[in-house]
């Protein structure tokens, strides 16, 4: 991780832009610690489909004993960037970092076949392209309620269109796109001022769940801090960082950096576990930029969970009794990602009257993971069978998820079980304990 | 390609990477017919677990010592025990060397595959298949992670207790394989004392069943030959494990040191005393730097030598001893004991202890491990020899070991970038393994001889103590087919004579081609 890029040459089979950093293949002991916790291995049962194994192959490439093949993308691209394994490492390899740059690489240097390139280039540019999404969740809105969906989906037309029929699969119930703009660019503190705060609306969160930005906004404004949500801030990048495409996810990366530095905030809250994540991580993803290399430190340095906000400052008083059970679900960028555990449990307990269960495996991977399910519907199933099966063994009525990406994965596997178990976010529970009540206009379909 | 090092020759030969096409490939007797078994191998697995193409193959060219690699031209992923004996069976059908892995965790090379051979991986064949808890015995399939056993019965309370340091990622077969102790070795023995009974895949596919659910079997005690035989008698596709209830209570206890010298004489001291701990086990200062840096246990990084104590049993028995360890470690110049207050500490105690070995990335790029065993009163004079040769040859050691039973593991820390680093790690490993014999000691403790060890085996024992070894290895494994060029020192003639030796394969095994 040192250097800019320019001076990087090429290693073995990979390029020299941001090639895989060979210091962490050297932190790997190859001791194994991490196989059991790694998903794709657990269900896939092969060393190539672990973190040993992964790092192992990468390091052939750097190497020059082999090359980037369909087998190794196949490898690389099955895992699901969950970090667990830093979680379990005792030597600290940064196996993120790692599969990053490795895919930065596929990305640039491998040709997908056409069909699968189109595919790929179609879902990301959707995902992180505000104007897009904004079109797209007018038509989806409208598809849904005007029953043209039921009938869709009755007539069994949509396996005629491959994975775009599988996609519909997954389509969440598309809010009232008015919540969205309740959302105003400041929202002053209540009471006495704690501090101003950069709130990242995100783009899916945005879309596809206001509820969760407004009851954001609305339980940090109650805890004394003024909600700046620039409106020149886009998508942050994050999908793009896991899929490879550094490049596109810099140019996000340095328009969000410029957002909120002009925002002139104390920190800047995020909501979503996986956005977080990769802010924390600009400095990585920016080292080689000379203009933005230390403005990404600093950066990086501000950057906050929303429950981390909390955990510094206790709640403010005025909650009431929130009667409900609950299970709180580690969202892998918040637990592995960004050591973030207690903290929104702790919120959590501060909720009177809410019961928290803990639930077995919370920090194994349900399968969301970004675009995942997207792309590996087959196998991300698999995580998410497993989730909900420990999820309906806590018996608890709502499931406490800090991700939009695990909230839509595991409302969808909740329903297709037919379990009324809701899904929401720990800012929800914070809000809805304020208002006293679960407002109906909040209340998902 | 076999190097002389002071008088016998270094069990460490160069890297050969075959890559297939070339005209040594071509030699190779199962690449000639390669497709043909590969097809047959998929029949009785299925296309998703036979593995033969180099670019996939690479990652089990090594399992957890990493100085040895060799890539075998097929890996086979099985899912049940049936699949498993189909599989050798074709094997050995054909005469094609063949060898069994679990989690690939192993610290001697035993599950180093063979080029122009098949590797069994067994992590599929998973499944907890019977907990009998008034009995006090599971029954289990080898690729069972050591931990999940304890995990799945200690909701009632019950628990196995062979623990090795790798238990959250080694396999129970590999345990079975390697007879591995860990940190419980002091009161409960090692993993022989655990096992009743297993069923068991021949060399030619037969399966046979040794011992059985009860504590002793009549007749001769062949689940005692197989535990630790590395492999090389026949792979284990069921396993009857003993399974222990919980005793009333557990105290752990950290002895922090200013030197290994008074920690030593400590261990002697509560062993003298009459106290029979669960866990007696010690760490330096390197290894209490890569610990701490890994997993934060907790500790102290000025010390000079740290010692984890556990007791367990009758709640008023582990109370009563916690008085006499702290006594003894008074009279060593302790400079604190800490009594891990509560689980949550013990734990973290333990997981510092256990994750030493994994952590030692933190603090270097490379590790040799050594294994040796020594009469535990032999303790300080080790270690400051240990610490002699590290000066003499300017590489670091982290100290790790169970000092309860005298089995040592000095990690040499090198960095295989720096040329002859590595010559100078094994040299010195080697120096410590000879002291350790003349101390009246043994190479290896429960890492196993495997790959790593067997030139050294004559430092042992006899040529007819080895023909005797060999005798009981022919019994089940007469053409030598599986897991050869293990255990045993090369350029033995019997083997070179076999039906490996015929096909050109014992050059192979031995390094000399």
């Amino acid at each position: 991780m040192t250097g800019p890029a320019a001076d990087k040459i090429a290693a073995g089979g990979f390029d020299g832009i941001d090639p895989p950093d060979t210091e962490i293949y050297l932190d790997c002991v190859h001791c194994g610690f991490c196989l059991p916790t790694c998903p794709t291995y657990l269900v896939l049962g092969n060393e190539m489909d672990n973190p040993r194994g992964r790092i192992y192959l990468t390091r052939a490439i750097s190497e020059g004993r082999s090359k980037i093949t369909d087998r190794f993308v196949e490898h690389m691209n099955l895992c699901l960037l969950c970090r667990a394994c830093e979680t379990a490492c005792p030597s600290g390899v940064k196996f993120g970092f790692l599969m990053e740059a490795a895919r930065g690489q596929i990305e640039r240097n491998y040709q997908y076949p056409p069909a699968e390139k189109r595919f790929r280039d179609h879902v990301l540019r959707t995902f992180t392209d505000l104007d897009r999404l904004e079109t797209l969740t007018g038509l989806l809105r409208l598809y849904q309620q005007s029953g043209l969906q039921s009938l869709v989906r009755a007539s069994g037309v949509l396996s005629l269109f491959g994975r775009l029929g599988k996609m519909e699969a997954l389509l969440p119930p598309i809010p009232d796109q008015r919540l969205r703009k309740e959302l105003p660019e400041v929202l002053p503190a209540r009471g006495q001022k704690r501090g101003r705060v950069g709130f990242l609306a995100g783009c899916v969160q945005r879309f596809f769940l206001p509820q969760v930005n407004l009851a954001t906004a609305h339980a940090l404004a109650e805890n004394g801090f003024e909600v700046v949500t620039p409106k020149e801030q886009g998508c942050c990048g994050s999908l793009l960082v896991h899929e490879g495409e550094r490049e596109h996810a810099k140019a996000f990366a340095r328009r969000t950096i410029d957002a909120f530095e002009r925002a002139g905030v104390d920190f800047i809250v995020v909501n979503a576990a996986g956005c977080g994540s990769v802010m924390k991580e600009y400095w990585e993803l920016l080292h080689s930029d000379p203009v933005y290399r230390t403005r990404a430190e600093a950066f990086s340095k501000k950057v906050r969970d929303t429950s981390e906000l909390f955990a510094q400052t206790p709640v403010n008083g005025r909650l009431r009794e929130l009667p409900l059970k609950v299970t709180y679900h580690d969202a892998c960028h918040l637990a592995h990602g960004q050591k973030v555990r207690q903290q929104p449990r702790n919120l959590l307990k501060a909720i009177p009257g809410l019961q928290l269960v803990e639930l077995a495996e919370s920090d194994f991977c349900c399968g969301s993971a970004g675009v995942y399910n997207v792309f590996h519907p087959e196998v991300a199933q698999k995580f998410l069978d497993r989730k909900i099966d420990r999820i309906k063994e806590t018996g608890a009525e709502v499931v406490v998820s800090a991700n939009p990406g695990c909230t839509f994965q595991i409302e969808r596997g909740l329903k297709d079980r037919g379990l009324g178990v809701r899904v929401v976010h720990p800012m929800e529970l914070l809000d809805w304990s304020y208002r006293g009540a679960m407002p109906p206009g909040l209340q998902r379909i | 390609m076999i190097r002389e090092t002071r008088g016998f020759p270094s069990p460490f030969t160069p890297f050969k990477e075959v890559p297939p096409g070339n005209a040594k490939a071509a030699e190779n007797p199962m690449l000639k017919d390669k497709a043909r078994i590969v097809r047959e191998l998929e029949k009785i697995i299925g296309p998703n677990g036979v593995i033969c193409e180099e670019d996939e193959l690479r990652v089990y060219d090594t399992d957890g010592l990493t100085i040895f690699k060799a890539m075998p031209d097929v890996v086979v992923l099985p899912s049940s025990a049936e699949q498993v004996a189909e599989v050798v069976k074709v094997c050995h059908r054909e005469t094609i060397p063949f060898v069994a892995r679990g989690s690939g965790t192993g610290l001697s090379g035993g599950a180093l595959p063979l080029e122009g051979g098949v590797l069994i991986g067994l992590n599929r064949v998973n499944r907890i298949l019977e907990v009998d808890y008034e009995n006090k015995r599971a029954v289990v399939e080898p690729g069972v992670i050591n931990v999940w056993l304890t995990n799945a019965i200690a909701p009632r309370g019950y628990y196995y207790a062979p623990d090795p340091a790798s238990q959250i990622a080694c396999s129970i077969g590999g345990n079975v394989a390697e007879n591995s102790g860990g940190v419980r070795t002091p009161k409960y023995g090692v993993t022989t004392n655990h096992i009743l009974g297993l069923e068991i895949v021949l060399p030619d596919g037969e399966v046979v069943e040794l011992g059985g659910k009860t504590l002793d079997t009549p007749g001769y005690d062949l689940v005692g030959v197989f535990v630790g035989s590395e492999g090389t008698f026949g792979i284990a596709t069921k396993v009857i494990a003993r399974i222990m209830k919980k005793p009333e209570a557990v105290k752990t206890l950290m002895a922090v040191f200013e030197n290994l010298e008074d920690a030593s004489n400590a261990v002697s001291g509560i062993v003298a005393a009459g106290i029979v701990p669960v866990s007696l086990e010690m760490m330096d200062n390197n290894a209490i730097q890569a610990v701490e840096k890994g997993v934060g246990a907790g500790y102290p990084l000025d010390a000079g030598a740290v010692l984890v104590v556990e007791v367990d049993g009758p709640r008023a028995e582990v109370e009563a001893l916690v008085h006499p360890i702290t006594e003894v470690c008074k009279k060593n110049r302790v400079r604190e004991v800490r009594v891990a207050k509560d689980d949550a500490e013990r734990l973290l105690l333990w997981k510092g202890r256990k994750a030493a070995f994994a952590a030692m990335g933190q603090i270097s790029p490379d590790y040799y491990v050594q294994d040796a065993v020594i009469p535990r009163t032999k303790l300080p004079q080790i270690m400051a020899y240990i610490s002699e040769l590290s000066k003499k040859y300017g590489l670091r050691v982290a100290n790790v070991f169970h000092a309860g039973d005298g089995n040592l593991h000095p990690l040499i820390l090198y960095d295989s970038r720096n040329e002859g680093e590595l010559h100078k790690a094994e040299e010195m490993g080697s120096e410590i393994m000879k002291a350790c014999i003349g101390m009246g000691g043994s190479i290896t403790g429960e890492h196993g001889v495997g790959r790593e060890k067997r030139e050294y085996m004559p430092l042992m024992y006899t040529e007819d103590d080895l023909e005797a070894m060999k005798n009981v290895k022919r019994v089940f494994n007469p053409d030598g087919v599986l897991n050869p060029g293990k255990i045993f020192p090369t350029g033995a003639k019997d083997v070179k004579a076999g039906p490996l030796g015929q096909r050109g394969i014992v050059e192979k095994v031995l390094g000399h081609s």
